[in-house]
């Protein structure tokens, strides 16, 4: 079959998609996105997470199929060219990347926390992200992370003119 | 120490592999797009032991997309490797060859291959093979087994443990019990192989390149200039990856046989059957002491299960000859084997089980004594190696106890188990020591200036998450004078020069002086070549007082006419040395039992540590955080459950394999408490990459007897453990 979506704003197609095949299998092996990481395929670790029509879930859930007309948004699509995504930085700068593998997934799951949740208290953030398992970091520089990430977000909706909060 | 001192050493530099990481830009060995790249996959054996009868492939190789069907008949024509453990010192994490003959010694071994065009076509096709079986059956548990001493091993004895028993005013004697655990990095195992000839490029997510490398080398008959092995990412490993396991050759050999790059990924189950494991244990402590708290007495017997072929010991008795002064210590080792897959080191092999045994007999020991259990650590600190009667290379033990108990609030009046509740909770406080070693190998490292100001080092090491590409970039910037930005740092890569695996905490502590050397030795090289030139500027000048940095390096490349200039430097760490070199820490825990459902939460840990001169106190600090987090886990969750009776994994994934997530963890702190080692070498800087696992579980079931006063000995603390041995939850 053929399906035809969105992936990081862009009008995709992929051809002979098998009916078995998921959308991570699709971004990875069909698209050129490798972003999006497979460490279980099976719903367990979040390291494949993306947004689909604006809600993250786990790509290797979802079948190809599913995505027909819809919008399918990844860590590649995070930055606005070069500029890192407030969350992305915040991950480089508080030192919350080792193997990086886990990485994708909860710069997707924390990206979509902090569009919600403007101040997550600590138990808020251990809570959004315990769908996403990292082996290396112990989690402690994750918090730190999204910690930061938030106050800086809060900075800079702060610092910028009213009306234009988005 | 350089002559010119510069603020690169000791800085909390970010990691340079942050932003390629965060983008999703990072290539690992599953990501390499290859033109024509097919994929294979493998059929495990469902049963434990026995034979295969029969194994009807017919439908698989008719299946659309199918290139090949290979079965256990030995005909991919792979050649033997050497075991890692069992003969010659070789590579291979299980020295059997792979597809090779019809005998079956484990759930889960590799007796099938599909390849095909695409990774579906090759799961379609792998499906539809039907395998016949005479089964035997297995044995899996330790208990059922015949405990034998592994071959070249002695028994540690000093002194006379008898007599030191007789002399005690006290003495604890238990048994611990530890589950086989996994590795589970995040990335599974993942090969990539492609010939052109009889040269052969692969990419592997490994530990070991040069291991890679030599173990295909042999395999296939061509010499290892024939084989590069690159590993720019590796998405953890813990060990997992640190010898090479069946299927990379099984890879290597798919790409041969249809002639085209294939790939092939081990599945998450897969992981539990195909790259080792962290082997269970049976553990004996005795003690004894004087009332005042000085140990007469260590005896340690340890159990560890391997597998039918493999002499695999995890040596939980390794520390405790080191950790503590004391006249009578017998260790033993004994090994059974069971039918399982060969196990390997992780994280903190030995040491993580055999800490959680010792370290809780030593609490188990100052309960007895109603003494502090830090107080009964600091009267038995080993001064001098007790072992081997060498002075420490550096040991600020004391320190780590003293600066981690200010930190975490340690009372040492508060002693009394079971006394400590809030609301439906009991709450407990625990430590433990911590030691580790580092396996010292030798490397070699490559140095390049070059005229447009840059450098480029390299070196065929790992970043498994380590930070490896940023701590030796500041290594090399600290000598060059050039700042980390201006440094391009290559790894995984066996056109490099040699290094050892990224095991046994070795890398910064011995791989750093490598790149110090080559370094030197390029930087040297070229400023003596100017000092003697007339022509040049620096004509007679003394190099030391010479501005090493890139004005310097570019304006005496540009004047020789040269692009750039290189050096290799080498590190032999001292086989023979005067010092003994160790890691040390103190970990402190507080637990909060539901009263209830016997439930235990880590509330807080502090861990203080001496691991020399820290080069990044930011990847070393994350490094000792997920050591502790792999303690917490170790404690409270992992263990892979395997059928007694079929032998096989009952949960192959990470939904019934409990790793900590998120919302696990309470608050974890860690304290550098160590000064540069004068005598490791002349970076000063010893291994922590493992270190903060040891003791860990130990400080946390310290702490749950603190609460409850139950005392659990076998892990992980599940509730179920905590109530049945209790007034909890009545
Ligand atoms: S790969 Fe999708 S949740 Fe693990
Ligand atoms: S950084 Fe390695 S799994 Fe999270």
């Amino acid at each position: 079959m053929k399906v035809t979506f969105t992936v990081n704003g862009r009008p995709t197609e992929a051809d002979d998609v098998w009916e078995g095949e998921s959308l991570l299998y699709v971004l990875r092996e069909r698209v050129g996105l490798p972003g999006s990481k497979n460490a279980c395929e099976q719903g367990e670790c979040g390291s494949c997470t993306v947004y689909l029509d604006g809600d993250p879930v786990c790509s290797c859930l979802v079948a190809a199929g599913q995505v027909q007309d819809r919008e399918v948004g990844t860590v590649e699509g995070l930055a606005q060219g070069d500029t890192l995504d407030p969350v992305q930085q915040a991950f480089v700068d508080a030192g919350a990347v080792q193997c990086g593998f886990c990485t994708p997934g909860l710069l997707v799951q924390t990206h979509d926390l902090l569009n919600r949740a403007h101040h997550p208290s600590d138990a808020e953030i251990r809570e959004a992200l315990s769908g996403n398992l990292c082996r290396c970091t112990g989690y402690e520089k994750i918090m730190d992370a999204v910690r930061l990430a938030a106050a800086r977000k809060a900075d800079a909706r702060d610092a910028a003119p009213t009306g234009l909060e988005g | 120490m350089s002559p010119q001192t510069t603020p690169w050493i000791g800085a909390a530099a970010a990691r340079v592999d942050g932003p390629v990481k965060v983008t999703g830009t990072a290539i690992y060995t599953g990501d390499v797009a290859l033109p024509e790249l097919a994929h294979a996959v493998l059929v495990q054996s469902t049963i434990a032991k026995g034979r295969i009868t029969d194994m009807d492939i017919a439908a698989a190789e008719t299946a659309p997309g199918v290139l090949a069907v290979c079965t256990s008949d030995g005909s991919l024509g792979i050649g033997r490797v050497a075991s890692y453990y069992s003969a010659d010192n070789g590579p291979m994490g299980d020295g059997r060859t792979p597809l090779s003959d019809a005998v079956i010694h484990h759930h889960g071994q590799h007796i099938a291959m599909v390849v095909a065009q695409t990774l579906e076509e090759a799961v379609a096709g792998a499906e539809r093979i039907r395998t016949r079986y005479r089964h035997q059956s297995p044995l899996v548990r330790i208990e059922d087994a015949i405990p034998q001493t592994p071959p070249g091993r002695e028994d540690i004895v000093r002194g006379d443990l008898t007599t030191g028993l007789a002399v005690a005013d006290v003495t604890v004697e238990a048994y611990y019990e530890t589950p086989p655990q996994h590795m589970n990095p995040m990335e599974p195992c993942t090969t990539t192989a492609h010939w052109v000839g009889d040269r052969l490029t692969v990419y592997d997510s490994t530990q070991y390149v040069s291991g890679v490398r030599d173990a295909l080398a042999s395999a296939f008959g061509v010499p290892p200039a024939n084989v590069r092995v690159l590993s720019g990412f590796v998405g953890g490993g813990f060990g997992s990856k640190g010898t090479v396991w069946p299927h990379v050759l099984l890879a290597a050999a798919a790409a041969r046989l249809v002639d085209r790059p294939v790939r092939l990924a081990l599945t998450r189950p897969q992981m539990f059957t195909s790259c080792g494991t962290r082997p269970a244990t049976r553990q004996r402590i005795v003690l004894g002491a004087h009332r005042d708290g000085r140990l007469t007495a260590i005896g340690h017997d340890g159990t560890s299960a391997t597998s039918p072929g493999e002499n695999v010991v995890e040596s939980t008795g390794g520390l405790t000859s080191i950790l503590y002064a004391c006249p009578n210590v017998t260790i033993r080792q004994r090994i059974v084997r069971l039918d399982m897959q060969a196990p390997t080191f992780q994280r903190a092999p030995g040491r993580a089980p055999g800490s959680f045994a010792l370290e809780s007999a030593l609490d188990e020991l100052a309960h007895e004594l109603r003494m502090d259990p830090v107080e009964l650590r600091l009267r038995n600190h080993a001064d001098a190696d007790p072992s081997s009667g060498r002075p420490w290379s550096g040991k600020h033990l004391r320190e780590c106890y003293r600066v981690g108990a200010e930190r975490f609030g340690w009372d040492p009046a508060d002693r009394t188990p079971g006394t400590r509740r809030e609301g439906d909770v009991l709450i407990g406080t625990g430590m433990a020591s911590a030691t580790h070693e580092m396996d010292p190998g030798p490397a070699a490292a490559y140095a390049e200036l070059r005229v447009d100001g840059t450098a480029v080092i390299g070196v065929a090491s790992h970043d498994i998450g380590t930070g490896t590409y940023t701590v030796l970039g500041q290594i090399a910037a600290d000598v060059l004078g050039l700042p980390p930005e201006r440094i391009i740092v290559r790894l995984g890569d066996t056109d490099l020069p040699e290094a050892p695996p990224s095991i046994g905490s070795q890398t910064v502590a011995y791989v750093g002086p490598a790149i110090r050397r080559a370094c030197e030795a390029v930087r040297d090289d070229l400023l003596a070549a100017a000092v003697a030139d007339p022509e040049s500027p620096l004509y007679r000048r003394e190099i030391g007082a010479i501005e090493f940095g890139p004005r310097t390096y570019v304006a005496e490349l540009a004047r020789i006419g040269e692009p750039s200039v290189s050096a290799v430097g080498h590190h032999h760490p001292d086989a023979n040395s005067r010092y003994a070199v160790h890691s040390f820490g103190a970990h402190f825990a507080e637990v909060a039992v539901d009263a209830l459902t016997g439930t235990v939460r880590v509330r807080r840990m502090v861990g203080a540590f001496d691991v020399g001169r820290v080069i990044n106190p930011r990847t070393a600090r994350s490094q000792l955080l997920g050591g502790m987090t792999f303690g917490l886990a170790q404690a409270l969750m992992e263990a892979t459950v395997i059928d007694p009776r079929r032998g096989h994994v009952v949960e192959p994934h990470l939904a019934g394999y409990h790793l900590p997530v998120n919302a696990d963890i309470g608050t974890l702190d860690v304290l550098f408490v160590g000064e540069p080692d004068p005598h490791i070498s002349d970076l000063g800087a010893r291994g922590a990459g493992e270190i903060g696992v040891v003791g860990a579980a130990a400080a946390i079931a310290n702490a749950v007897f603190h609460a409850t006063g139950v005392r659990v000995r076998t892990l992980p603390i599940t509730p179920d453990r905590v109530v049945a041995g209790s007034a909890v939850g009545g």
